[in-house]
């Protein structure tokens, strides 16, 4: 007899695993249904995007974003309870993390561009960024055409650092480029004189000349090097299902002018942990982004 | 795992514009190599010469080389390279602190050079124990020839000294290659530099990596081979390497 009741428990619980698959999830969302839980990717120093707080404790505005996508996921897969799970990651590391898994959701400051595209997938941009340099108001630079034969830093690897080097080719500027291991280390050269310009995503130029010691003594350029370009949240690539449950929510946050208030509270409001304001309202660009949301990665997109 | 290889990477045209990400990659050795071939001549010179200084008799010299070999070998390579570059020249009077920041090249001479003065003081340590492990009679029967301490040293006993660590020294030279890879904190953009700089344009990280892994294995065993030749040719019969 007992054994008959071991059978019909055995009977019971395939039934129940196969109801489970008749939903037939696969890829990010069996995952996350599987195991209860999210591990989303942040970044320590990206300045008002994703970095720790005074408790150690990851904030920022695609933090904030990634949490509206957690809620989602969690009514989508009808969970009363799902765990997120946070992960550090950097610019060299985000990318073998969501490869092997680690990571679900990449909540930073990266951007969205067709090489990337080839390696992971972005949900709607949350940001547009143009490459432009910071300088000391001292120096006097009023164009990009101020920086002939000036020594100018970029971050190496970047995208910036790429674009400063073909104007510096187009228009013959014959300026020194020097590349640094990160922008602090780039913004550094600046104020120690080492280099007149850093070129940078005018966000993160924001961002550093708010935290350092006197913020007045530094201007962003008017010039850009580039079109605005778009940041998205990462995703794993050749996961539909996923993607859709991402986008549907990111959509519906830029559309419900809910996007546009964690925006002013991030950009144009005092910040945590020293209360620094980056006072960058929202660009006309981004307004229109938040009104009909895109993936896409082509900066003439975005008008 | 999730990811998309692509061996064919190395040869798609970089983003610089200066040919494909190969090229990109040998142009990091070639700085990688510059750097520590001028970083293990200023470790050799500098090495010698305090090595020496640590086994004199006069006091002064022993303790000049003791601070030496302390003071480089104590701090960590990488706070070492950032003192160098960012804090020395804010030290000196504004004139002279200037002229250093706006040398061109500047993060290649600061990391030639600090990588330099560090791997002299490992240099220094290594000839001090291969003088020392010489019975202490050839000191004394050099004496005896009528030769001065300055010839002592010259035929007697750094010629010993330097084949005795021989082995050893090959290992430093190599340690002087890897260290050229902290010097991209101070942007200077050398093999490791590059292939990070190819994981952040291609997002092909394990390719970049793996690349750069395989070309410092390929250069440390040319190097190793050569070195093995070298010891091969300078052995003493008799003696510990030259059996």
């Amino acid at each position: 007899m007992k054994h008959f009741r071991h059978i019909g428990l055995a009977l019971v619980a395939t039934f129940a695993v196969s109801q489970a698959g008749a939903e037939e999830l696969t890829g990010t969302l069996k995952n996350i249904k599987d195991t209860g839980a999210i591990t989303l990717g942040f970044r320590d120093s990206s300045i008002p995007f994703s970095y720790l707080d005074d408790n150690q404790k990851p904030v920022g505005f695609a933090m904030d974003i990634c949490y509206k996508i957690v809620d989602a996921v969690k009514k989508e897969l009808k969970l009363d309870k799902l765990e997120v799970k946070l992960n550090p990651v950097t610019s060299a590391t985000r990318i073998p993390l969501m490869a092997n898994g680690t990571i679900d959701l990449e909540c930073g400051s990266t951007t969205n561009n067709a090489e990337r595209q080839k390696q992971v997938a972005f949900t709607n941009t949350h940001f547009l960024t143009a490459s432009r340099y910071v300088f000391k108001k001292s120096s006097g630079l009023k164009s990009i055409d101020d920086l002939k034969g000036k020594t100018v830093v970029s971050t190496a690897g970047t995208t910036n650092i790429k674009q400063l080097t073909e104007a510096n080719v187009a228009k013959g500027l014959g300026a020194n480029i020097i590349p640094a291991k990160d922008h602090a280390e780039a913004f550094l050269m600046v104020e120690t004189d080492r280099a007149v310009a850093f070129v940078m995503d005018d966000i993160l130029l924001a961002s550093l000349v708010a935290g350092s010691k006197s913020p007045d003594d530094y201007v962003i350029s008017k010039d850009a090097f580039s079109k605005p370009e778009p940041y998205g949240i990462m995703l794993r690539k050749d996961d539909a299902p996923f993607k859709k449950v991402v986008d549907a929510a990111t959509a519906a946050l830029y559309t419900s002018g809910e996007g546009q208030k964690i925006y002013d509270k991030w950009f144009t409001a005092k910040i945590p942990p020293k209360g620094l304001n980056l006072n960058t309202p929202i660009s006309a660009e981004l307004k229109n982004e938040f009104a009909k949301p895109s993936d896409s990665p082509i900066p003439d997109d975005y008008k | 795992m999730n990811y998309h290889w692509n061996w064919g990477i190395f040869f798609e045209p970089n983003p610089m514009g200066t040919g494909n990400y190969l090229d990109m990659l040998l142009s990091g050795l070639v700085l990688t190599l510059k750097t520590a071939l001028l970083a293990w001549v200023i470790a050799l010179i500098f090495g010698s010469l305090i090595g020496v200084m640590r086994t004199l008799p006069s006091k002064g010299a022993y303790w000049f080389g003791f601070c030496w070999v302390e003071f480089f070998r104590n701090m960590p390579l990488l706070v070492q390279l950032f003192l160098w570059f960012f804090v020395l020249p804010e030290l000196l009077p504004k004139a002279a602190g200037l002229w250093l920041k706006q040398l061109p090249n500047a993060p290649f001479w600061t990391a030639a050079i600090g990588i330099g003065f560090f791997m002299s003081a490992r240099v220094a340590v290594q000839l001090q124990a291969g003088i020392g492990s010489l019975p202490r009679g050839q000191k004394m029967a050099a004496t005896a020839l009528g030769l001065t301490t300055v010839q002592g040293y010259r035929y007697v006993l750094l010629p010993m000294a330097f084949r005795i660590i021989l082995p050893p020294l090959t290992s430093e030279f190599l340690n002087t290659i890897k260290n050229t890879a902290v010097a991209i904190t101070i942007g200077l953009v050398e093999l490791t530099g590059q292939a990070r700089s190819m994981q952040e344009f291609s997002f092909q990280v394990f390719e970049a990596f793996t690349a750069a892994t395989l070309i410092y294995l390929l250069t440390n065993a040319i190097i190793v081979t050569g070195m093995r030749f070298l010891e091969r040719y300078v052995a003493i019969p008799g003696y510990i390497s030259g059996k």
